[in-house]
Protein backbone atom coordinates (compact mmCIF):
# COMPACT_ATOMS: atom_id res chain seq x y z
CA UNK A 1 0.00 0.00 0.00
CA UNK A 2 1.49 3.47 -0.70
CA UNK A 3 0.53 5.02 2.11
CA UNK A 4 2.81 2.79 4.20
CA UNK A 5 6.07 3.93 1.99
CA UNK A 6 5.73 7.36 4.15
CA UNK A 7 8.88 8.79 5.37
CA UNK A 8 8.62 10.03 8.60
CA UNK A 9 9.36 13.52 8.60
CA UNK A 10 12.02 15.07 6.39
CA UNK A 11 15.43 12.83 7.31
CA UNK A 12 17.43 12.51 4.36
CA UNK A 13 19.50 9.33 5.24
CA UNK A 14 22.99 9.92 5.52
CA UNK A 15 26.58 9.13 7.16
CA UNK A 16 28.31 12.12 7.05
CA UNK A 17 29.26 13.91 10.29
CA UNK A 18 26.88 16.39 10.38
CA UNK A 19 24.38 13.25 10.43
CA UNK A 20 26.53 11.61 13.24
CA UNK A 21 27.10 14.69 16.14
CA UNK A 22 24.80 14.37 19.00
CA UNK A 23 21.47 15.47 18.48
CA UNK A 24 21.63 17.56 21.41
CA UNK A 25 25.13 19.47 19.79
CA UNK A 26 22.87 19.90 16.38
CA UNK A 27 19.77 21.01 18.36
CA UNK A 28 21.92 23.59 19.93
CA UNK A 29 23.74 24.47 17.30
CA UNK A 30 20.86 25.12 15.27
CA UNK A 31 19.45 27.24 17.71
CA UNK A 32 22.53 29.45 17.93
CA UNK A 33 22.76 29.66 14.06
CA UNK A 34 18.84 30.81 13.95
CA UNK A 35 19.68 33.63 16.56
CA UNK A 36 22.88 34.61 15.09
CA UNK A 37 20.63 35.45 11.99
CA UNK A 38 18.96 38.36 14.44
CA UNK A 39 22.26 39.53 15.83
CA UNK A 40 23.57 40.03 11.71
CA UNK A 41 23.25 44.01 11.15
CA UNK A 42 24.57 43.93 7.75
CA UNK A 43 24.74 42.18 4.47
CA UNK A 44 28.59 40.93 5.10
CA UNK A 45 27.23 39.14 8.10
CA UNK A 46 24.60 37.96 5.84
CA UNK A 47 27.15 36.35 3.50
CA UNK A 48 29.15 35.34 6.57
CA UNK A 49 26.19 32.75 7.41
CA UNK A 50 25.50 32.26 4.33
CA UNK A 51 29.17 30.99 3.17
CA UNK A 52 28.55 28.91 6.43
CA UNK A 53 26.07 27.41 6.14
CA UNK A 54 26.73 26.35 2.71
CA UNK A 55 30.03 24.60 4.08
CA UNK A 56 27.76 22.54 6.37
CA UNK A 57 25.04 21.74 4.11
CA UNK A 58 28.19 20.22 1.58
CA UNK A 59 29.70 18.28 4.34
CA UNK A 60 26.35 17.06 5.53
CA UNK A 61 26.22 15.44 1.74
CA UNK A 62 22.01 16.83 1.64
CA UNK A 63 21.50 18.01 -1.95
CA UNK A 64 20.58 21.70 -2.33
CA UNK A 65 17.53 20.94 -4.03
CA UNK A 66 16.05 18.75 -1.57
CA UNK A 67 16.60 21.56 0.79
CA UNK A 68 15.43 23.82 -1.42
CA UNK A 69 11.82 22.22 -0.75
CA UNK A 70 11.54 23.22 2.57
CA UNK A 71 11.09 26.59 0.99
CA UNK A 72 8.29 26.28 -0.94
CA UNK A 73 5.89 25.92 1.80
CA UNK A 74 6.50 29.13 3.15
CA UNK A 75 7.19 31.13 -0.32
CA UNK A 76 4.04 32.99 0.31
CA UNK A 77 5.03 34.08 3.58
CA UNK A 78 8.51 35.45 2.63
CA UNK A 79 6.97 37.27 -0.36
CA UNK A 80 4.22 38.94 1.59
CA UNK A 81 6.78 39.70 4.41
CA UNK A 82 9.09 41.33 1.55
CA UNK A 83 6.71 43.01 -0.17
CA UNK A 84 4.84 44.81 3.41
CA UNK A 85 8.44 45.56 3.89
CA UNK A 86 9.25 47.39 0.81
CA UNK A 87 6.38 49.70 0.70
CA UNK A 88 5.79 50.16 4.19
CA UNK A 89 8.91 51.63 5.21
CA UNK A 90 9.27 55.13 6.15
CA UNK A 91 11.97 57.03 4.22
CA UNK A 92 13.31 58.92 1.33
CA UNK A 93 10.35 57.92 -1.75
CA UNK A 94 12.54 57.39 -4.78
CA UNK A 95 9.29 56.17 -6.49
CA UNK A 96 6.13 57.15 -6.24
CA UNK A 97 2.50 56.08 -7.42
CA UNK A 98 -0.65 57.13 -6.08
CA UNK A 99 -0.89 56.54 -2.31
CA UNK A 100 1.96 53.76 -2.77
CA UNK A 101 5.98 54.31 -2.38
CA UNK A 102 8.93 52.83 -2.51
CA UNK A 103 11.63 54.10 -0.13
CA UNK A 104 15.25 53.05 -0.51
CA UNK A 105 15.02 51.87 3.10
CA UNK A 106 12.14 49.69 2.12
CA UNK A 107 14.63 47.83 -0.74
CA UNK A 108 17.14 47.47 1.52
CA UNK A 109 14.48 45.96 4.40
CA UNK A 110 12.75 44.03 1.91
CA UNK A 111 15.56 42.24 1.12
CA UNK A 112 17.43 42.09 4.35
CA UNK A 113 14.08 40.19 5.49
CA UNK A 114 13.65 37.86 2.99
CA UNK A 115 17.12 36.92 3.02
CA UNK A 116 17.12 36.29 6.76
CA UNK A 117 13.63 33.96 6.06
CA UNK A 118 15.40 32.31 3.66
CA UNK A 119 18.45 31.17 6.04
CA UNK A 120 15.97 30.54 8.93
CA UNK A 121 14.37 27.97 6.80
CA UNK A 122 17.83 26.66 5.69
CA UNK A 123 19.43 26.45 8.82
CA UNK A 124 15.83 24.46 10.50
CA UNK A 125 15.53 22.09 7.57
CA UNK A 126 19.26 20.98 8.03
CA UNK A 127 18.54 20.28 11.80
CA UNK A 128 15.67 17.94 10.63
CA UNK A 129 17.39 16.62 7.52
CA UNK A 130 20.37 15.43 9.19
CA UNK A 131 18.50 14.02 11.99
CA UNK A 132 16.37 11.20 12.77
CA UNK A 133 12.96 12.53 14.50
CA UNK A 134 13.18 9.57 17.12
CA UNK A 135 17.01 11.01 18.13
CA UNK A 136 15.76 14.57 17.73
CA UNK A 137 12.94 13.98 20.49
CA UNK A 138 15.49 12.11 22.58
CA UNK A 139 17.85 15.58 22.22
CA UNK A 140 14.67 17.28 23.32
CA UNK A 141 13.96 15.47 26.57
CA UNK A 142 17.50 15.56 27.47
CA UNK A 143 17.98 19.38 26.74
CA UNK A 144 14.75 20.03 28.62
CA UNK A 145 15.14 17.63 31.29
CA UNK A 146 17.00 20.88 33.99
CA UNK A 147 13.78 22.59 33.31
CA UNK A 148 11.45 19.64 34.89
CA UNK A 149 12.69 20.72 38.17
CA UNK A 150 11.06 24.17 37.73
CA UNK A 151 7.91 22.26 36.75
CA UNK A 152 8.73 21.64 32.97
CA UNK A 153 7.47 18.29 31.94
CA UNK A 154 10.13 17.38 29.66
CA UNK A 155 9.88 14.02 29.97
CA UNK A 156 5.48 14.07 29.01
CA UNK A 157 6.65 16.12 26.04
CA UNK A 158 8.69 13.91 24.41
CA UNK A 159 7.21 11.14 25.13
CA UNK A 160 3.61 12.82 23.07
CA UNK A 161 6.25 13.44 20.08
CA UNK A 162 7.38 10.22 20.08
CA UNK A 163 3.76 8.28 20.08
CA UNK A 164 2.50 11.01 17.76
CA UNK A 165 5.76 9.98 15.04
CA UNK A 166 4.61 6.37 16.20
CA UNK A 167 1.25 6.13 15.34
CA UNK A 168 1.43 8.78 11.88
CA UNK A 169 1.17 5.74 9.93
CA UNK A 170 -1.45 3.81 11.86
CA UNK A 171 -3.82 6.68 11.53
CA UNK A 172 -3.19 7.07 8.04
CA UNK A 173 -3.99 3.93 7.64
CA UNK A 174 -6.98 4.41 9.49
CA UNK A 175 -7.65 7.19 7.49
CA UNK A 176 -7.68 5.31 4.24
CA UNK A 177 -9.94 2.55 5.48
CA UNK A 178 -12.25 5.24 6.96
CA UNK A 179 -12.42 7.05 3.53
CA UNK A 180 -13.39 3.48 1.68
CA UNK A 181 -15.29 2.73 3.67
CA UNK A 182 -16.98 6.42 3.25
CA UNK A 183 -16.62 6.28 -0.09
CA UNK A 184 -18.42 2.60 -0.59
CA UNK A 185 -21.39 4.31 1.03
CA UNK A 186 -21.59 7.23 -1.05
CA UNK A 187 -19.35 9.94 0.41
CA UNK A 188 -17.56 12.24 -2.18
CA UNK A 189 -14.47 13.46 -1.16
CA UNK A 190 -13.47 14.82 -4.53
CA UNK A 191 -15.66 17.16 -6.23
CA UNK A 192 -17.54 20.18 -5.50
CA UNK A 193 -16.21 23.78 -3.94
CA UNK A 194 -13.93 24.25 -0.97
CA UNK A 195 -16.73 24.70 1.04
CA UNK A 196 -18.74 21.60 0.06
CA UNK A 197 -15.49 19.49 0.38
CA UNK A 198 -14.61 21.10 3.44
CA UNK A 199 -18.14 19.42 4.47
CA UNK A 200 -18.01 16.31 3.22
CA UNK A 201 -14.51 16.15 5.43
CA UNK A 202 -16.94 16.25 8.37
CA UNK A 203 -17.71 11.48 7.76
CA UNK A 204 -14.23 11.10 7.51
CA UNK A 205 -12.72 13.37 10.26
CA UNK A 206 -15.64 12.60 12.96
CA UNK A 207 -14.58 8.32 12.85
CA UNK A 208 -11.13 9.41 12.49
CA UNK A 209 -11.39 11.09 16.05
CA UNK A 210 -13.17 8.32 17.54
CA UNK A 211 -10.93 5.70 16.67
CA UNK A 212 -8.14 7.91 17.50
CA UNK A 213 -9.50 7.97 21.28
CA UNK A 214 -9.85 4.07 21.13
CA UNK A 215 -6.23 3.90 19.99
CA UNK A 216 -5.48 5.81 22.90
CA UNK A 217 -7.14 3.90 25.33
CA UNK A 218 -5.66 0.81 23.79
CA UNK A 219 -2.19 1.93 24.10
CA UNK A 220 -2.48 3.28 27.17
CA UNK A 221 -3.38 0.20 28.81
CA UNK A 222 -0.44 -1.59 27.24
CA UNK A 223 1.76 0.79 28.04
CA UNK A 224 0.58 0.11 31.88
CA UNK A 225 1.03 -2.91 31.40
CA UNK A 226 4.19 -2.84 30.92
CA UNK A 227 4.72 -0.63 34.14
CA UNK A 228 4.92 2.65 32.68
CA UNK A 229 4.51 5.60 34.97
CA UNK A 230 6.25 8.50 33.78
CA UNK A 231 9.75 9.65 33.91
CA UNK A 232 10.75 9.04 37.30
CA UNK A 233 12.86 6.55 37.57
CA UNK A 234 13.64 5.53 34.39
CA UNK A 235 16.52 4.43 32.74
CA UNK A 236 17.13 4.74 28.72
CA UNK A 237 18.74 1.85 26.61
CA UNK A 238 20.88 4.24 24.08
CA UNK A 239 22.90 6.76 26.76
CA UNK A 240 23.71 9.66 24.58
CA UNK A 241 27.42 10.83 24.51
CA UNK A 242 29.42 13.94 23.40
CA UNK A 243 31.82 12.40 21.02
CA UNK A 244 35.59 14.61 19.85
CA UNK A 245 33.08 15.51 16.84
CA UNK A 246 30.70 17.28 19.40
CA UNK A 247 33.84 19.06 21.17
CA UNK A 248 34.76 20.91 17.80
CA UNK A 249 31.59 21.41 17.11
CA UNK A 250 30.86 23.10 19.86
CA UNK A 251 34.67 25.09 19.90
CA UNK A 252 33.62 25.76 15.59
CA UNK A 253 29.93 27.43 17.37
CA UNK A 254 32.11 30.04 19.56
CA UNK A 255 33.92 31.06 17.35
CA UNK A 256 31.05 31.55 15.03
CA UNK A 257 29.35 33.37 17.11
CA UNK A 258 32.41 35.57 17.93
CA UNK A 259 32.83 35.87 14.17
CA UNK A 260 29.17 37.30 13.61
CA UNK A 261 29.32 39.92 16.49
CA UNK A 262 32.60 40.98 15.11
CA UNK A 263 30.87 41.71 11.72
CA UNK A 264 28.15 43.30 13.31
CA UNK A 265 30.74 45.71 14.81
CA UNK A 266 32.16 46.51 11.56
CA UNK A 267 31.55 49.74 9.68
CA UNK A 268 30.67 48.57 6.60
CA UNK A 269 27.31 48.57 4.31
CA UNK B 1 -0.77 -28.86 46.33
CA UNK B 2 2.96 -29.76 46.09
CA UNK B 3 3.67 -27.43 43.09
CA UNK B 4 3.73 -23.35 43.70
CA UNK B 5 0.82 -21.79 42.29
CA UNK B 6 1.64 -18.01 40.74
CA UNK B 7 -1.74 -17.17 40.71
CA UNK B 8 -4.70 -17.46 42.44
CA UNK B 9 -8.59 -16.31 42.48
CA UNK B 10 -10.07 -16.34 45.67
CA UNK B 11 -13.77 -15.35 45.07
CA UNK B 12 -13.43 -12.65 42.60
CA UNK B 13 -16.42 -10.06 40.98
CA UNK B 14 -15.95 -7.37 38.87
CA UNK B 15 -19.39 -5.38 37.96
CA UNK B 16 -19.69 -1.93 36.78
CA UNK B 17 -22.81 0.04 35.75
CA UNK B 18 -23.73 0.29 31.96
CA UNK B 19 -24.24 3.95 30.40
CA UNK B 20 -27.27 4.75 28.57
CA UNK B 21 -27.11 6.94 25.06
CA UNK B 22 -26.38 9.82 26.81
CA UNK B 23 -23.55 8.44 28.82
CA UNK B 24 -25.25 8.61 32.24
CA UNK B 25 -25.02 6.15 34.60
CA UNK B 26 -28.32 5.40 36.47
CA UNK B 27 -28.15 6.91 39.75
CA UNK B 28 -29.39 6.29 43.29
CA UNK B 29 -32.99 8.00 43.41
CA UNK B 30 -33.59 4.84 41.14
CA UNK B 31 -32.66 1.77 43.42
CA UNK B 32 -34.16 -1.30 40.93
CA UNK B 33 -33.03 0.69 37.60
CA UNK B 34 -29.65 0.73 38.93
CA UNK B 35 -29.45 -3.24 39.95
CA UNK B 36 -30.76 -4.10 36.45
CA UNK B 37 -28.16 -2.34 34.90
CA UNK B 38 -25.41 -3.44 37.39
CA UNK B 39 -23.38 -6.44 35.19
CA UNK B 40 -21.79 -8.84 36.84
CA UNK B 41 -18.65 -9.29 34.28
CA UNK B 42 -17.23 -11.93 36.82
CA UNK B 43 -18.97 -13.22 38.98
CA UNK B 44 -17.09 -15.64 41.92
CA UNK B 45 -14.18 -16.77 40.12
CA UNK B 46 -11.99 -19.10 42.48
CA UNK B 47 -9.02 -20.62 40.57
CA UNK B 48 -5.27 -21.59 41.17
CA UNK B 49 -2.61 -21.67 38.10
CA UNK B 50 0.30 -23.48 38.67
CA UNK B 51 3.60 -21.91 38.06
CA UNK B 52 4.78 -23.81 34.74
CA UNK B 53 1.71 -24.38 33.45
CA UNK B 54 0.34 -23.81 30.24
CA UNK B 55 -3.77 -22.54 30.41
CA UNK B 56 -6.02 -21.66 27.83
CA UNK B 57 -9.15 -19.62 29.38
CA UNK B 58 -12.14 -19.92 26.40
CA UNK B 59 -15.59 -18.45 26.20
CA UNK B 60 -17.72 -17.10 23.78
CA UNK B 61 -17.63 -12.98 23.43
CA UNK B 62 -18.93 -11.23 26.73
CA UNK B 63 -18.33 -14.39 29.00
CA UNK B 64 -15.82 -12.46 30.70
CA UNK B 65 -12.59 -14.00 29.83
CA UNK B 66 -10.74 -10.80 28.84
CA UNK B 67 -11.98 -8.82 31.90
CA UNK B 68 -10.59 -12.11 34.33
CA UNK B 69 -7.34 -11.33 32.24
CA UNK B 70 -7.00 -7.95 33.06
CA UNK B 71 -7.39 -8.96 36.91
CA UNK B 72 -4.46 -10.93 36.33
CA UNK B 73 -1.76 -8.49 36.40
CA UNK B 74 -3.85 -5.30 37.97
CA UNK B 75 -5.39 -3.32 35.29
CA UNK B 76 -8.45 -3.87 36.83
CA UNK B 77 -9.10 -4.77 40.62
CA UNK B 78 -11.79 -6.77 41.55
CA UNK B 79 -14.89 -5.56 43.32
CA UNK B 80 -15.44 -8.17 45.82
CA UNK B 81 -12.64 -11.46 46.49
CA UNK B 82 -9.01 -11.15 45.70
CA UNK B 83 -6.72 -11.95 43.19
CA UNK B 84 -2.91 -13.09 44.31
CA UNK B 85 -0.48 -12.86 42.07
CA UNK B 86 3.34 -14.12 43.37
CA UNK B 87 1.60 -13.86 46.89
CA UNK B 88 0.76 -10.31 46.26
CA UNK B 89 -2.13 -8.77 46.54
CA UNK B 90 -3.59 -6.71 42.96
CA UNK B 91 -5.75 -4.65 45.80
CA UNK B 92 -2.81 -3.12 47.17
CA UNK B 93 -0.66 -0.41 45.07
CA UNK B 94 2.38 -0.42 46.68
CA UNK B 95 2.18 -4.45 44.60
CA UNK B 96 0.92 -2.75 41.07
CA UNK B 97 4.31 -2.38 39.23
CA UNK B 98 5.53 -5.59 40.63
CA UNK B 99 3.02 -7.72 39.78
CA UNK B 100 2.75 -6.33 36.37
CA UNK B 101 6.30 -7.29 35.61
CA UNK B 102 6.26 -10.67 37.01
CA UNK B 103 3.00 -11.43 34.70
CA UNK B 104 3.33 -9.58 31.45
CA UNK B 105 0.88 -9.03 28.92
CA UNK B 106 0.21 -9.33 25.39
CA UNK B 107 -3.36 -7.90 23.80
CA UNK B 108 -5.44 -8.24 20.92
CA UNK B 109 -4.62 -5.64 18.15
CA UNK B 110 -0.70 -5.57 17.57
CA UNK B 111 -0.91 -2.02 16.14
CA UNK B 112 -2.20 -0.14 19.71
CA UNK B 113 0.77 -1.71 22.05
CA UNK B 114 3.75 -0.54 20.17
CA UNK B 115 5.12 2.29 21.93
CA UNK B 116 8.27 3.50 19.77
CA UNK B 117 8.77 3.90 15.76
CA UNK B 118 11.73 1.73 16.26
CA UNK B 119 11.35 -1.96 16.87
CA UNK B 120 13.98 -2.13 19.27
CA UNK B 121 13.59 0.71 21.28
CA UNK B 122 9.81 -0.54 21.57
CA UNK B 123 11.20 -3.69 23.34
CA UNK B 124 13.25 -2.05 25.66
CA UNK B 125 10.46 0.45 26.63
CA UNK B 126 9.76 -2.08 29.89
CA UNK B 127 12.68 -2.57 30.95
CA UNK B 128 13.48 0.75 30.91
CA UNK B 129 10.50 1.80 32.73
CA UNK B 130 11.88 -0.80 35.72
CA UNK B 131 14.67 1.44 35.70
CA UNK B 132 17.49 -1.47 34.54
CA UNK B 133 21.28 -0.62 33.59
CA UNK B 134 21.34 0.20 30.39
CA UNK B 135 23.88 -2.34 29.05
CA UNK B 136 21.68 -4.54 30.54
CA UNK B 137 18.75 -3.41 28.75
CA UNK B 138 21.00 -3.85 25.84
CA UNK B 139 21.60 -7.77 26.48
CA UNK B 140 17.69 -8.05 27.24
CA UNK B 141 16.21 -6.78 24.17
CA UNK B 142 18.80 -8.51 22.11
CA UNK B 143 17.56 -12.40 23.84
CA UNK B 144 14.09 -11.01 23.34
CA UNK B 145 14.40 -10.32 19.53
CA UNK B 146 16.39 -13.38 19.43
CA UNK B 147 13.58 -15.19 20.94
CA UNK B 148 10.79 -14.50 18.91
CA UNK B 149 13.24 -14.47 15.56
CA UNK B 150 13.07 -10.82 14.83
CA UNK B 151 16.46 -9.93 15.47
CA UNK B 152 17.22 -8.68 11.98
CA UNK B 153 14.62 -6.29 12.14
CA UNK B 154 15.72 -4.55 15.37
CA UNK B 155 16.08 -1.12 13.48
CA UNK B 156 12.78 -1.22 11.77
CA UNK B 157 9.42 0.57 12.43
CA UNK B 158 6.86 -1.18 13.24
CA UNK B 159 4.41 0.39 10.60
CA UNK B 160 6.46 -1.83 7.82
CA UNK B 161 6.12 -4.90 9.68
CA UNK B 162 2.98 -7.47 9.18
CA UNK B 163 0.63 -8.00 11.93
CA UNK B 164 2.68 -11.66 13.13
CA UNK B 165 5.68 -9.30 13.12
CA UNK B 166 4.17 -6.61 15.09
CA UNK B 167 2.51 -9.37 17.41
CA UNK B 168 5.74 -10.94 18.16
CA UNK B 169 7.47 -7.46 19.01
CA UNK B 170 5.28 -7.16 21.35
CA UNK B 171 6.44 -10.80 22.93
CA UNK B 172 9.67 -9.82 23.09
CA UNK B 173 8.36 -6.60 24.77
CA UNK B 174 6.99 -8.67 27.42
CA UNK B 175 10.05 -10.87 27.35
CA UNK B 176 12.51 -8.18 28.00
CA UNK B 177 10.66 -7.34 31.70
CA UNK B 178 11.79 -10.98 32.14
CA UNK B 179 8.43 -11.83 33.55
CA UNK B 180 7.33 -15.40 35.25
CA UNK B 181 4.13 -16.00 33.80
CA UNK B 182 2.26 -14.16 30.54
CA UNK B 183 -0.91 -13.59 29.81
CA UNK B 184 -2.13 -13.62 26.33
CA UNK B 185 -4.99 -11.77 25.54
CA UNK B 186 -6.70 -13.32 21.98
CA UNK B 187 -3.09 -12.65 20.75
CA UNK B 188 -4.07 -14.14 17.24
CA UNK B 189 -7.75 -12.75 16.86
CA UNK B 190 -6.18 -10.12 14.30
CA UNK B 191 -4.02 -12.17 12.72
CA UNK B 192 -3.98 -14.22 9.23
CA UNK B 193 -3.41 -18.04 9.67
CA UNK B 194 0.58 -18.12 9.02
CA UNK B 195 0.67 -15.33 11.53
CA UNK B 196 -1.21 -17.29 14.07
CA UNK B 197 0.82 -20.21 13.53
CA UNK B 198 4.51 -18.27 14.35
CA UNK B 199 2.67 -16.73 16.96
CA UNK B 200 1.49 -19.96 18.82
CA UNK B 201 4.37 -21.64 18.27
CA UNK B 202 6.29 -19.11 20.29
CA UNK B 203 4.00 -19.29 22.98
CA UNK B 204 4.49 -23.12 22.76
CA UNK B 205 8.16 -23.03 23.28
CA UNK B 206 8.05 -20.36 26.29
CA UNK B 207 5.91 -22.62 28.09
CA UNK B 208 8.65 -25.10 27.42
CA UNK B 209 11.21 -23.09 28.39
CA UNK B 210 8.86 -22.87 31.76
CA UNK B 211 7.42 -19.51 32.06
CA UNK B 212 3.51 -20.00 33.08
CA UNK B 213 1.18 -19.01 29.98
CA UNK B 214 -2.34 -18.09 29.93
CA UNK B 215 -4.06 -18.08 26.66
CA UNK B 216 -6.90 -16.69 26.46
CA UNK B 217 -8.74 -17.53 23.05
CA UNK B 218 -12.05 -18.36 21.31
CA UNK B 219 -9.76 -20.51 18.90
CA UNK B 220 -10.71 -24.40 20.39
CA UNK B 221 -7.75 -25.32 18.09
CA UNK B 222 -5.45 -22.68 19.95
CA UNK B 223 -7.01 -24.03 23.43
CA UNK B 224 -6.25 -27.46 22.58
CA UNK B 225 -2.62 -27.08 22.97
CA UNK B 226 -2.48 -25.81 26.32
CA UNK B 227 -2.43 -28.42 29.43
CA UNK B 228 -5.92 -27.29 31.05
CA UNK B 229 -8.73 -25.59 29.39
CA UNK B 230 -11.29 -23.61 31.33
CA UNK B 231 -14.24 -22.74 29.77
CA UNK B 232 -15.80 -19.51 31.17
CA UNK B 233 -19.51 -18.40 30.98
CA UNK B 234 -21.31 -15.62 32.07
CA UNK B 235 -18.88 -14.42 34.13
CA UNK B 236 -18.30 -17.83 35.61
CA UNK B 237 -15.83 -20.77 35.26
CA UNK B 238 -17.81 -23.46 34.34
CA UNK B 239 -15.61 -26.23 33.14
CA UNK B 240 -12.06 -26.92 34.03
CA UNK B 241 -10.36 -29.50 32.70
CA UNK B 242 -6.94 -31.20 30.15
CA UNK B 243 -8.05 -30.65 26.82
CA UNK B 244 -9.17 -34.57 25.96
CA UNK B 245 -11.37 -34.67 29.17
CA UNK B 246 -12.79 -31.43 27.96
CA UNK B 247 -13.33 -32.51 24.66
CA UNK B 248 -15.53 -35.66 25.79
CA UNK B 249 -18.77 -33.28 26.20
CA UNK B 250 -18.73 -32.17 23.12
CA UNK B 251 -22.40 -31.26 23.72
CA UNK B 252 -22.26 -28.92 26.58
CA UNK B 253 -19.33 -27.16 24.62
CA UNK B 254 -22.17 -27.14 21.54
CA UNK B 255 -24.39 -25.45 24.12
CA UNK B 256 -21.64 -22.88 24.20
CA UNK B 257 -21.12 -21.93 20.93
CA UNK B 258 -17.86 -23.47 21.15
CA UNK B 259 -16.23 -25.43 18.44
CA UNK B 260 -14.37 -28.19 18.97
CA UNK B 261 -11.56 -28.69 17.08
CA UNK B 262 -11.70 -31.17 14.19
CA UNK B 263 -9.99 -34.21 14.83
CA UNK B 264 -12.10 -34.45 18.59
CA UNK B 265 -15.46 -33.57 16.70
CA UNK B 266 -14.77 -35.94 13.88
CA UNK B 267 -13.38 -38.58 16.28
CA UNK B 268 -16.88 -38.22 18.02
CA UNK B 269 -18.93 -38.30 14.92
CA UNK B 270 -17.18 -41.62 14.15
CA UNK B 271 -17.43 -43.36 17.58
CA UNK B 272 -21.50 -42.48 17.15
CA UNK B 273 -21.44 -44.18 13.77
CA UNK B 274 -20.03 -47.75 15.66
CA UNK B 275 -15.92 -46.70 14.55
CA UNK B 276 -13.93 -48.32 17.50
CA UNK B 277 -11.62 -45.08 18.75
CA UNK B 278 -9.71 -44.86 21.70
CA UNK B 279 -10.66 -41.97 23.82
CA UNK B 280 -8.31 -38.36 24.18
CA UNK B 281 -8.01 -38.05 20.59
CA UNK B 282 -7.93 -33.98 19.55
CA UNK B 283 -5.82 -33.29 16.56
CA UNK B 284 -6.29 -34.31 12.79
CA UNK B 285 -3.25 -36.30 13.24
CA UNK B 286 -3.92 -38.28 15.83
CA UNK B 287 -7.03 -39.23 14.43
CA UNK B 288 -5.37 -40.50 11.22
CA UNK B 289 -2.95 -42.09 13.21
CA UNK B 290 -5.73 -44.57 15.35
CA UNK B 291 -7.86 -44.85 12.06
CA UNK B 292 -5.30 -46.43 10.05
CA UNK B 293 -4.43 -49.16 12.80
Amino acid sequence: MAIKDITLGQYYPGDSVVHKLDPRTKLIGTILFLVSLFVVKNFTGFLFCGICLAILVKISGVPFKYMARGLKAVMFLIVFTAIINLFMTPGDPIWRFGILKIAREGIYRACFMAIRLVMLIFGSSLLTLTTKPVALTDGMERLLSPLSKIGLPSHELAMMMTIALRFIPTLLDETDKIMKAQTARGADFESGNLLQRAKGLIPLLVPLFVSAFRIAADLAMAMEARCYRGGDGRTRMNGMAFHNCDRIAAVILVLYFAAVIAIGKLPVF
Amino acid sequence: MSKETVIQLKDVTFSYYVEDAEGNVTTNNDVDVKHSEKRMALDGVTLDIEKGSFVAIVGSNGSGKSTLAKHLNALLLPSSGEALVCGMSTADPDNTWEIRRRCGMVFQNPDNQLVSSVVEDDVAFGPENLGVDPAEIRKRVDNALNAVGMYEFRKKGPHLLSGGQKQRIAIAGVLAMQPECIVFDEPTAMLDPSGRAEILKIIRGLHEEGKTVILITHFMEEAAQADRIIVMDKGRPILDEAPAALFAHGEKLQELNLQMPFGASMAAKLRDLGVDLPEGIITAERLAECLCR
